[in-house]
């Protein structure tokens, strides 16, 4: 072994300084290549940020001045003082938690009895309610909320939304039971527990990453939905984003104003996808689950 | 009663086990029932009725499809939507899987990198919607300026009629790219190490690993991410309904913002109905297309 291995080492040592300058060639290209593929995404937010925190005036100007000088936070006081947009936020709280929290009550259960009797056929009807477009769940909504006289109430947009958040939770949990070992329920029901206590105190607790992700991301997706609020919701029951769109891009054309409450829409979800960054490319990466 | 691991899976116990469970998956499957499936079939109903809201639903069998096969504005709101997805499917593939293949080395701060790589796709699309509207402006936006910066001249983007809809393929890739890259990600992390090292050894190079060994490997992993995206393309409505209404003129007036219009601007409840039975089928119809393809790819 010795033989072989002093002339490998002399042939390595003599065009070393070549390969250090090819090997870091190689890397600058690789580091390159990453800057390269997030820089639209990082681009545009930094964009929204900077047209949020800069008067009208440089907001307008050609070229364009990219770093706020000196950085102003009267697009975001407008915004609040002029507009309802505290009762918009509250709206969207309502909705978007009210739909998760019943879709949870309901899902998480769902997903368990799917996992343990395999009734897999249940998950196809979901990717099919996926492949719906949500304006056809709207008109026939629309004229059942006209009869039952619900149209404009937050009431009407917690049902509509249980549309999205229904589905992933019950997608995700079933998943997720799936992966759970089976032996703890099996002692349990030796014990004599039932199907419901071994439900409650062995299956539920294990599940809780599975619960977190499939929490977070219909919360997201129902946050995020437009339509059904642009459609069902009246005046005082607007979502944040149908009162972005609809308020103010009526009453006030200026651009910073704009960006501040697009920001004010998407900073919560900005900030959950980035602190469970992990969690949501694991949950999206099985079910490939998109709202809406 | 003996609960070995054989008993979970003798037939009668099966049945038993399903009936246990019952109570676990009603709940759901009501609700499933009222908001998802009672919807389809009141959809397919009101089809086939002149109903307007306000007035009273006459019913007239297949009048609104014969309507709409002979509408010009709808047929060419269907071409649209072919042409807008045809772009926001193939576009997002390839970029998809480069950001992939560069996210699924190991190097510092992957984890933060590809976390803000995919914020795009968890972004409230009406935001992004709103900022890419200023970004487009054709004066002081943005993106002419970063234009002139490289010496082309400047674009109309969403104000010209035949630039419309490539420029809203750009924000629908910006915006959907990430979840190509997450699901072909999902892919190459479940690839065997095996066939690179025997091919590494017989001297292949990058190149040919990623053409004769990846590809082929992640192929089902990419037509998985061509369904959901095409899906996804077809019914893509907030950015488009947002950025331009339609406009200008109706230049991107896709299926989903005609139906919209007939819906809720012209409260023609009976037409929208059969525009959306159609936009079912053709979503249906491209899914099924796209996996048939993949169980005859499987077996050659």
């Amino acid at each position: 072994m010795d033989v072989t291995a002093t002339p490998a080492v002399q042939l390595r040592a003599q065009p070393s300084s070549r390969l250090w300058i090819r090997d870091w060639l190689k890397r600058l290209g690789f580091w390159f290549s990453v800057a390269v593929i997030i820089s639209p995404a990082v681009f545009v937010f930094l964009w929204m940020l900077s047209l949020s925190l800069k008067n009208e005036i440089d907001n307008l100007a050609y070229p364009p001045v990219f770093i706020p000088n000196p950085p102003t936070f009267a697009n975001f006081l407008q915004v609040f003082e002029q507009n309802s947009i505290g009762r918009y936020l509250w709206n969207s709280i309502v909705v978007s938690g009210g739909a998760t929290l019943i879709a949870l009550l309901i899902g998480v259960p769902a997903g368990y009895g799917i996992a343990r009797t395999g009734a897999h056929r249940l998950t196809v009807l979901i990717l099919i309610a996926r492949m719906t477009p949500a304006l056809s769940y709207l008109i026939p909504l629309y004229a059942v909320f006209q009869l039952l006289r619900l149209n404009n109430t937050l009431t009407a947009l917690v049902i509509t939304h249980l549309v999205i958040t229904v589905p992933i939770i019950v997608y995700i949990m079933a998943g997720y039971f799936e992966t759970l070992p089976r032996e703890l329920e099996e002692a349990a029901e030796i014990d004599g527990a039932g199907v419901w206590t071994t439900f409650r105190y062995v299956a539920l607790p294990l599940a809780r990453p599975g619960i977190v992700v499939g929490v977070i991301l219909a919360f997201i997706f129902s946050w995020n939905n437009f339509v059904f609020g642009a459609v069902l919701s009246g005046r005082e029951t607007r979502t944040l984003p149908v009162a972005v769109y609809n308020v103010l891009t009526f009453e006030q054309l200026a651009w910073g104003p704009l960006a501040a409450a697009a920001i004010i829409v998407t900073l919560p979800v900005l900030l959950l996808t980035i602190i469970i960054q992990k969690e949501i490319v694991v949950g999206l990466t099985h079910g490939g689950v998109k709202g809406g | 009663m003996s609960c070995n691991a054989a008993s979970w899976s003798r037939p009668g116990v099966v049945a038993l086990r399903r009936r246990r469970y019952f109570y676990f998956i009603l709940p759901a499957l009501l609700v499933v029932f009222a908001v998802i499936i009672f919807p389809w079939f009141f959809t397919v109903w009101m089809s086939a009725f002149d109903w307007k809201i306000g007035s009273t639903p006459q019913f007239i069998g297949w009048d609104n499809y014969k309507g709409l096969l002979t509408n010009q504005r709808f047929l060419e709101s269907v071409a649209r939507t072919f042409y807008f997805t045809a772009l926001a499917v193939i576009v997002p593939l390839i970029i998809g899987t480069i950001a992939a293949l560069i996210f699924h080395r190991q190097f510092p701060f992957r984890g933060i990198l590809r976390g803000v790589f995919i914020m795009p796709m968890m972004a409230t699309p009406v935001a992004v919607a709103l900022v890419w509207t200023m970004m487009f402006h054709p004066q002081q936006g943005v993106l002419n300026y970063l234009l002139s910066l490289v010496g082309i001249p400047k674009s109309l983007w969403v104000y010209s009629p035949q630039l419309v809809i490539p420029s809203l393929v750009l924000v629908e890739v910006w915006h959907w790219t990430p979840l190509v890259m997450l699901i072909v990600l999902g892919g190459l992390a479940s690839l065997p190490t095996e066939p690179y090292e025997s091919a590494k050894l017989d001297g292949a190079s990058e190149w040919q690993l990623f053409r004769y060994i990846t590809l082929p490997l992640v192929a089902p992993f990419l037509l998985v991410a061509a369904v959901i995206r095409t899906i996804d393309a077809l019914k893509t409505f907030d950015t488009i309904y947002v950025i331009t209404s339609g406009g200008p003129g109706t230049a991107s007036e896709t299926i989903n913002l005609y139906l919209y219009l007939q819906a809720f601007a012209f409260y023609n409840i009976g037409n929208a109905s059969a525009v959306v039975v159609i936009f079912f089928i053709i979503v249906l119809a491209l899914a099924l297309v796209l996996l048939h393809v993949r169980e005859k790819t499987k077996w050659t």
